[in-house]
């Protein structure tokens, strides 16, 4: 029976964790919807979790499509489909690679900064402070990144893919021999605008994931340097999972 | 002006405060001592409504601070200015920019008539030059002073001083707890100062408020507690150790 009991605390606590996260996040999104917006904030996060993760996913995306490239030539070299690279390499990185690894990479460089800050303002009363001037800390400190994300994941996933493409061509057309006419032509003729619409949903509902969980995690850091550094590894692990867990969803149910 | 009515608070099961209750009047200025970890800095987190006690209520010019929300709860936090104890300035602003950020954020100000009251309130505190320096080149003592420049920049009717001087060294503390004394002078604000300062506390306090078990043990003049002759009081005024007084 002990067992049971035990079951039935773990339920209720994972319960309760995930009922905080679920008001955490209808709370945003209430301050999100409603004015005032700050504008200069979020700007601000468009440029950090944004622009300063272009170079990341450049590089990331490069290297993801040459591997493509390579790996798809020898695959399709079996069965005589070389010409169906493009559309091969396009595919994978539209509806899938593109989306993940931008989500994944942002996870790491931008997500875990975000818990790191938002926790030390907990531990070190800033956002008490906040509170006590009057001010709503989610208009600050959550709306911006949540907004900043929305914006920036579809955007730096739109680069991954163009760069990720560019790369596949670079392996497979220029080391490997496939025209770049029947690359990019084949391309054309097999990617739809659904597919592309597929990866941008995809970016746009992994971008409230990465910011929801993150901040989520730092808003609620436990004391100390030990517990922001618990909550940055959560929010890292936590957010990856479920970016995951949902590109799975989304492929299974609605696409 | 601030009134405490019977406040319970447990954390984890640990009862911190056991029926708190105790007055401030409007322009007094009430020191609150104890023991580390007998709940003094709770008691000021609950006047402000960052905490919600377990049973009891806490009130601000009669109004139920537990029972407001929103614009109401914002109204009465704006009349209050909080000294943390570690300061609690924005990390990644300036001196200027954390003295002029609740302005910028609650008034219709222009930049200039804000330039001139951060200014104002730093030259103030003593700080005048020190505008472009950010928290974490600043001494112990200029971080106070920092925050206690945003504080008063909203004009407080209440100061509540978490530990003003801890961490500083005798001159400064004495130094923080001068200006506590002439800005109150010069503005009239009501003060709870939560403080180990004894001997500089009790020349600036009105009242002394001592706690105690997780209780008000005793409140009186700065003289009364002085000439106190309960073991508690006597034990914690003078330092020693081995007496009724549990050390955390």
């Amino acid at each position: 029976m002990i067992w049971i009991s035990k079951l039935g605390e773990i339920t209720l606590s994972l319960l309760n964790r995930i009922g905080r996260m679920g008001l955490f996040l209808a709370k945003a999104f209430l301050c999100a919807i409603t004015p005032p917006l700050k504008f200069s904030w979020i700007i601000k996060q468009i440029w950090f979790i944004g622009f300063q993760s272009t170079l990341v996913i450049f590089l990331t995306g490069a290297f993801s499509g040459m591997v493509l490239g390579l790996q798809g030539f020898h695959t399709l070299n079996r069965f005589g489909s070389t010409a169906l690279l493009g559309p091969m390499v396009a595919l994978s990185l539209i509806k899938e690679l593109g989306p993940v690894l931008s989500a994944l990479m942002v996870t790491g460089r931008a997500g875990s900064a975000m818990t790191a800050e938002i926790g030390i303002m907990r531990t070190t009363e800033q956002i008490d402070a906040m509170e006590l001037m009057g001010l709503n800390p989610f208009r600050y400190l959550i709306v911006p990144k949540l907004i900043a994300g929305i914006i920036a994941l579809p955007l730096l996933t739109a680069i991954f893919d163009v760069v990720g493409i560019f790369g596949g061509y670079f392996v497979g057309g220029k080391l490997l021999g496939v025209g770049e006419g029947t690359y990019f032509g084949e391309m054309a003729n097999y990617v739809r605008i659904e597919d592309v619409l597929e990866g941008i949903y995809k970016s746009l509902s992994f971008g409230v994931i990465i910011t929801w969980v993150c901040c989520y995690k730092g808003y609620s850091a436990g004391f100390g340097a030990e517990g922001v550094s618990k909550a940055t590894t959560q929010a890292v692990v936590l957010s990856s999972v479920l970016v995951l867990f949902w590109d799975y969803i989304m492929t299974s149910l609605l696409f | 002006m601030i009134r405490i009515e019977n406040i319970y608070k447990s954390f984890n099961g640990f009862e911190v405060l056991k029926g708190i209750s105790f007055q401030v009047e409007k322009g007094e200025i009430l020191a609150l001592i104890g023991g580390s970890g007998n709940g003094k800095s709770v008691i000021l987190k609950h006047i402000v409504g960052l905490m919600k006690p377990d049973q009891g209520h806490v009130f601000i010019d009669g109004k139920n601070i537990g029972h407001l929300k929103g614009n109401d709860l914002e109204e009465i936090r704006g009349r209050i200015g909080f000294l943390f104890q570690n300061g609690a300035l924005f990390t990644s602003f300036t001196v200027y920019d954390n003295v002029a950020f609740p302005l910028r954020e609650k008034t219709k100000s222009s930049e200039k008539e804000i330039r001139e009251r951060v200014l104002k309130e730093l030259d103030q505190v003593g700080l005048a030059g020190a505008e472009n320096k950010y928290p974490a080149e600043l001494s112990g003592g200029m971080i106070k002073r920092t925050a206690f420049a945003r504080a008063l920049v909203i004009k407080p009717e209440v100061m509540l001083f978490d530990e003003p001087t801890t961490g500083l060294d005798p001159i400064i503390a004495h130094t923080i707890l001068d200006l506590i004394k002439s800005l109150h002078e010069h503005l009239g604000f009501t003060a709870i100062i939560v403080s180990h300062e004894l001997s500089r506390v009790f020349q600036i306090a009105h009242r002394v408020a001592m706690l105690h078990e997780g209780r008000i043990w005793t409140v009186g003049t700065p003289e009364e507690i002085l000439s106190s002759k309960d073991p508690v009081v006597r034990q914690f005024i003078s330092g020693v150790t081995g007496g009724s007084l549990k050390l955390y």
